[in-house]
């Protein structure tokens, strides 16, 4: 395999507080290439922390240590802010959990999606507007001539969570960090959407981290998955082998969902074990 | 005889160039005692319409009834105390400065109990949160925990009808399994009817036993979970769901 896009090294989030430091992040490693990295995880279990780390948006008294974080080969962690802002948006791009706070509430989402398209292109109004409501379109949003004009709380979720995507897919980065991206819209939307991150992955060579907190959509849209509990990561397995995951916790997780399939009167509820938050992080290099 | 009717629903926001029909001609029937699940894409007007039930959304023509009851624009006293809701993100649903106890005591005081401090225990029983949890802020609770104390708060005047909007969809899996099997279990031991909106036709599939599935304001078909478990959903619209979510 050719050298990573992004290779990362022992990461650690600390964020000091009145008991003590807490440790959001435990000794994280992975490579991403021009895959599909899954992370899962439930809420607090650090996913979103690496996501952040790898952008360096952990705020002060937020502590973000690594032996080392490389984007092509160039240590993130030792840039300066001016250079990092050059990473942000055009060659690693995130798209945060929830639009509603992401958006700016006081700007129509015509003026918002212009604005971050001109910022890093030459482009005049009249091509970025274009350009806007083609990805508007490529995001299947219906009516968007309607929805450049509204403003982001006469949005639905999901409306809001598509046009995010479309905000941070105009630049074309290479790497393309989605944080719960499709957990605010419903399965149809879910597909659509996740197609057009896919073909931007397979056709511009991008690498996708997709944070998620659900297996099954994991499952069947990555080529990698690592799976996360109390800030470590427990197990590494390819996507289309999760369902015979070894680790307790995962299979936990996975006989928790409801299924259509398999009727159950009650569903089973995950019995933790605290020996799974003090084992040693795997490493998901390759 | 049936808690819900509805027929002819219509609702809309804005006006002019921007009014958006958000639900347009909608028409079920929910029995007693009975589990009916409404699912849609986001938009599809499905939680607009348990918005407009219970009273959030003003603008909305047609027939809503509850128990026989049918509704106009100024709701009596009594209805409030029939239909209770329960709302999606259990973050923003409880109030950042009132504890537990604060939160329950004042909605059985507005419902005009006398026993509010048993009546606090046994509700807390009831969502199995225990007496240790009574004094604590929202922020000294779990995701899964405060959608507890907000279940709780619905059930504190004793209602008849529970409306769920998307219960479960801002908790984690292991968490989720863990409040639709409270739910099961409250809606046993009380005898609700649940009015369930969900994107997510596996959780649906697991709760109820009819659903209604929405497109574009419209409802497109209402069938029950065993059709829908067989895949034989008539409808494309329904199919493709079906499809997408399996």
């Amino acid at each position: 395999m050719t050298a990573p896009l992004l290779d990362i090294e022992n990461l650690w989030v600390r964020f000091p507080s009145r008991q003590g430091v807490f440790d959001a992040v435990r000794g994280v490693s992975f490579t991403l290439g021009r895959e599909r990295l899954g992370i899962v995880g439930e809420s607090g279990s650090g996913k979103s922390m690496t996501g952040r780390a790898i952008l360096r948006l952990i705020r002060p008294p937020g502590q973000v240590e690594a032996d080392h974080i490389k984007l092509d080969g160039a240590d993130l962690l030792t840039m300066s802010e001016a250079q990092m802002r050059a990473v942000r948006g055009q060659r690693i791009s995130m798209v945060m959990q929830d639009p509603k706070f992401s958006l700016n509430p006081v700007m129509t989402i015509g003026a918002q999606i212009i604005e971050a398209y001109r910022l890093h292109s030459k482009a005049s109004k009249s091509e970025a507007h274009a350009k806007a409501l083609e990805m508007l379109e490529a995001v299947s949003i219906r009516n968007p001539e309607r929805v450049m004009r509204a403003y982001p709380h006469e949005m639905s979720g999901g409306m809001g969570q598509r046009i995010m995507i479309a905000m941070m897919l105009i630049p074309n980065p290479e790497i393309l960090i989605a944080d719960e991206p499709t957990s605010a819209l419903d399965v149809s939307v879910q597909r659509q959407v996740l197609d057009i991150m896919d073909t931007l992955v397979r056709d511009r060579g991008m690498g996708l981290i997709f944070i998620s907190h659900d297996l099954n959509l994991v499952a069947d849209f990555c080529d990698r998955v690592l799976i996360m509990y109390a800030g470590r990561v427990v197990e590494v397995c390819d996507a289309d082998k999760l369902h015979a995951a070894q680790h307790p916790y995962t299979q936990g997780l996975l006989n928790s969902l409801p299924r259509l399939d398999a009727p159950r009167a009650r569903l089973d509820v995950l019995q933790r074990d605290p020996a799974w938050s003090e084992a040693a992080s795997v490493s998901g290099r390759r | 005889m049936s808690m819900v009717r509805i027929d002819g629903l219509d609702v809309w926001f804005g006006r002019a160039r921007d009014r958006v029909n958000a639900v347009r001609g909608a028409a079920f029937d929910v029995a007693r005692g009975e589990s009916f699940g409404l699912v849609g894409e986001s938009g599809s007007g499905k939680s607009t319409i348990l918005r407009a039930l219970v009273g959030l959304v003003p603008t909305w023509s047609g027939h809503i009834s509850v128990a026989g009851q049918v509704l106009a624009a100024r709701r009596a006293k009594a209805f409030y105390k029939q239909v209770q809701m329960v709302f999606q993100d259990p973050y923003a649903s409880l109030h950042p400065r009132h504890s537990v106890d604060a939160v329950l005591g004042e909605t059985l005081s507005l419902h005009g109990f006398r026993d509010i401090d048993a009546r606090v225990v046994k509700l807390l029983d009831d969502v199995g949160l225990g007496q240790r949890f009574r004094f604590r802020y929202p922020h000294q609770l779990s995701g899964g925990q405060r959608q507890r104390v907000a279940i709780a708060r619905a059930l504190a005047p004793e209602p008849e009808l529970l409306l769920l909007d998307e219960p479960t969809s801002a908790l984690d899996v292991s968490v989720q399994a863990e409040i639709l099997n409270l739910l099961a279990d409250l809606r046993q031991e009380h005898r609700l009817t649940y009015l369930m909106v969900s994107h997510d036709l596996s959780v649906v599939g697991h709760m109820c036993d009819r659903l209604a599935v929405m497109k574009e304001g419209e409802v497109v078909e209402i069938m029950d979970v065993d059709a829908l478990r067989a895949g034989h959903a008539t409808h494309p619209y329904s199919q493709h769901l079906l499809q997408a979510s399996v």
